[in-house]
């Protein structure tokens, strides 16, 4: 109980320093606008680990959803709320990004009952590039102009509430018994199926779930950027967040987090270094896969991400003695 | 009439380059069952090799083929001993995250020495032959000859050869085969190779048909040529074979009809339902899972 005071305690003196930062102007705006972009990341690779990594899946089309969450985001804060108070719209209109991309997470789960594994993954790439196709052949939206007239209403604050609300969940998800749905569709799927796990949904709700952070995720960027084209949400975009997932280290969300912010910070770092940026990343990438082939942080997790109540059964286990059901269960 | 015929050979044109794309993607997945994501950059890199060889040393079209092979073949073993071998028994994922990496350096190395799309010069004068409002040039039935004569010396290597005997046998089964006295390395090398200098091969008759490269060119042809692959069945060489000239037929067959901006729209639409309705592709077949 004592770490549960602690982290609430850690959270709300996140809170204050996101608040103060750009209230007292500590840091300058360039490093506050990385920290943003960093928050944004967090929140699209935690998301597309619940898919990627807890479920095993290789979803490769995460940009497709933080396209729909974007302009669905984009187009309420614009052309639906009303000019004043957009501000406090503004996390109506993150949720619908959010609900947006989630309702064609379920569309794309459809095909997930069936095709597997690469096929699987060809889903998502096409989908991705289904949704920038109609995104640039839709007028309203701009086309393939982009679509702007958001204010920026994306600040550090919110950042931090929704990299909070995302891992909070997340957490909550992978250990209540979808989670273990899913963990064990990743294992083995027929066994898994014919334990009498609820296969279809159990991958629907992953869909679903992942899909309407990385929704958020895009509405935060649209409201960050205060621009948005088809061209943003292409598949490099996607290849990024797999990138970062990986780097990290699969079914960890603490190696989501480590992931999103070395691949953030090192690029940032390497932006001095011009064009051979995007040359020295991956080779990065390369040596660190040869090394360690299962990313950072892979299959660990920070004590604090997880609950208790798993953490004492883990620690039971560790030292042999019999687990006691009462706690397990309680 | 004449219009359909002339969109035909449009298709089968852009078809051949397809499938000589896809059939590098699916040797790699059926031997190594592993998504060689770098592969639609080698065809850029043959692509780029073919135009400094062409432009800088005034090669003519038949040398600069073959060194572009060569080169290419070279290549893909180099990336395939130092980034994918040493991950063989490592998680599936990694190496595909690795091959994810291979691809983006390959492309911004290019971009890092050459930022400007460059014009491809001629490599051998075009004739066109006019019959009636039908037209049809000489570097069309280049390309679509040398491409069909490529895959039917590649089918024959698979299914008569030694080598591609042992290419089937790894793929059936790469824990036993070694047993027998296969000399797994050299096989998957010899995989390697060859899909890379069809790569080459595909490269170098691209831009000769459509003759302005630039260093992302691999990123969206390269993902066509695999949803190819798909379509096909991945791992099926005769499907992927297919699957070029399907893809390829629905693309110019839209573009004919629709807005070309329409056509990603419907083909990835198709290859979904698809997918859906046969997820292992045409040719493809289902692998049986043992619990």
């Amino acid at each position: 109980m004592n770490m549960r005071w602690t982290i609430g305690v850690g959270l709300l003196a996140g809170f204050g320093l996101c608040w103060a930062i750009p209230h007292y102007e500590w840091l300058d705006p360039y490093v506050q606008l990385v920290l943003m972009y960093l928050g944004i990341n967090i929140i699209l690779t935690a998301s597309l680990n619940l898919v990627n990594g807890y479920m095993g899946e290789f979803s490769v089309g995460h940009a497709g959803f933080m396209a729909v969450g974007a302009y669905v985001a984009s187009i309420l804060t614009v052309l639906v709320f009303p000019e004043e108070g957009s501000a406090y719209y503004f996390p109506l209109a993150i949720m619908g990004g959010g609900l947006g991309a989630a309702a064609t997470g379920l569309i794309v789960s459809i095909p997930s009952f069936r095709a597997r594994g690469d096929y699987l993954a060809i889903v998502t790439l096409a989908f991705n590039m289904i949704v920038k196709s109609v995104l640039e052949n839709l007028e309203v939206v701009g086309g393939p102009r982009g679509f702007m007239g958001m204010e920026q209403l994306t600040t550090l604050p919110w950042v931090y509430v929704w990299v909070v609300i995302t891992i909070w969940i997340l957490r909550n998800l992978v250990y209540s018994k979808y989670g273990r749905g899913m963990a064990a569709i990743r294992e083995d799927e027929i066994v898994c199926d014919l334990c009498g796990v609820h296969t279809r949904r159990v991958k629907i709700s992953a869909f679903l779930v992942s899909a309407f952070f990385a929704g958020v995720a895009g509405g935060l960027y649209a409201h960050l950027l205060q621009f948005i084209n088809p061209r943003m949400f292409d598949i490099l975009k996607s290849t990024e967040v797999l990138i970062m997932l990986y780097l990290g280290g699969m079914a960890s969300l603490g190696g989501s987090m480590i992931g999103a912010t070395i691949y953030t910070v090192v690029m940032e770092v390497l932006r001095a270094q011009g064009g051979f940026r995007m040359v020295l990343m991956p080779l990065l990438l390369i040596f660190l896969m040869l090394f360690r082939p299962r990313g950072i942080f892979g299959l660990k997790e920070f004590s604090w991400l997880i609950p208790w109540r798993d953490l004492l059964l883990m620690r039971q286990l560790r030292t042999r003695k019999e687990v006691p059901r009462a706690s397990a269960e309680g | 009439m004449i219009y359909f015929l002339q969109q035909t050979l449009n298709a089968l044109q852009l078809g051949s380059i397809y499938a000589l794309i896809a059939l590098g993607y699916t040797m790699v997945y059926g031997i190594l069952l592993m998504i060689n994501f770098a592969h639609g950059d080698l065809f850029m890199v043959g692509a780029f090799l073919a135009f400094a060889l062409a432009t800088f040393l005034g090669w003519s079209f038949v040398p600069t083929l073959l060194a572009a092979m060569i080169a290419l073949a070279v290549l893909g073993v180099v990336i395939e001993r130092l980034a994918y071998k040493p991950l063989r028994h490592a998680p599936k994922m990694s190496a595909v995250i690795t091959a994810l990496g291979v691809g983006i350096f390959l492309e911004h190395l290019m971009l890092a020495f050459n930022p400007y799309p460059r014009h491809m010069p001629e490599l051998m004068p075009v004739h066109i032959w006019t019959f009636g409002q039908f037209s049809i040039s000489s570097l069309q039935v280049l390309i679509i000859g040398l491409s069909v004569s490529l895959m039917v010396v590649l089918d024959w290597v698979v299914m008569k050869t030694k080598l591609g005997l042992a290419m089937r046998a790894i793929s059936w089964n790469i824990k036993i085969v070694p047993l027998m006295g296969v000399p797994v390395n050299r096989v998957i090398s010899a995989t390697f190779a060859m899909g890379a200098a069809l790569g080459a091969a595909a490269g170098t008759l691209y831009s000769m048909a459509y003759p302005v490269i630039d260093p992302y060119m691999g990123v969206m042809v390269g993902w066509k040529a695999f949803i190819a692959a798909v379509i096909g069945g991945i791992g099926n060489i005769r499907g992927a074979v297919l699957g070029g000239f399907i893809l390829a037929g629905v693309e110019i067959g839209v573009a004919a009809v629709l807005p070309t901006t329409f056509r990603d729209f419907i083909s990835f639409g198709l290859l979904l339902i698809l997918l859906v309705v046969r997820p292992h592709g045409l040719l493809g077949k289902p692998r049986v899972e043992k619990i």
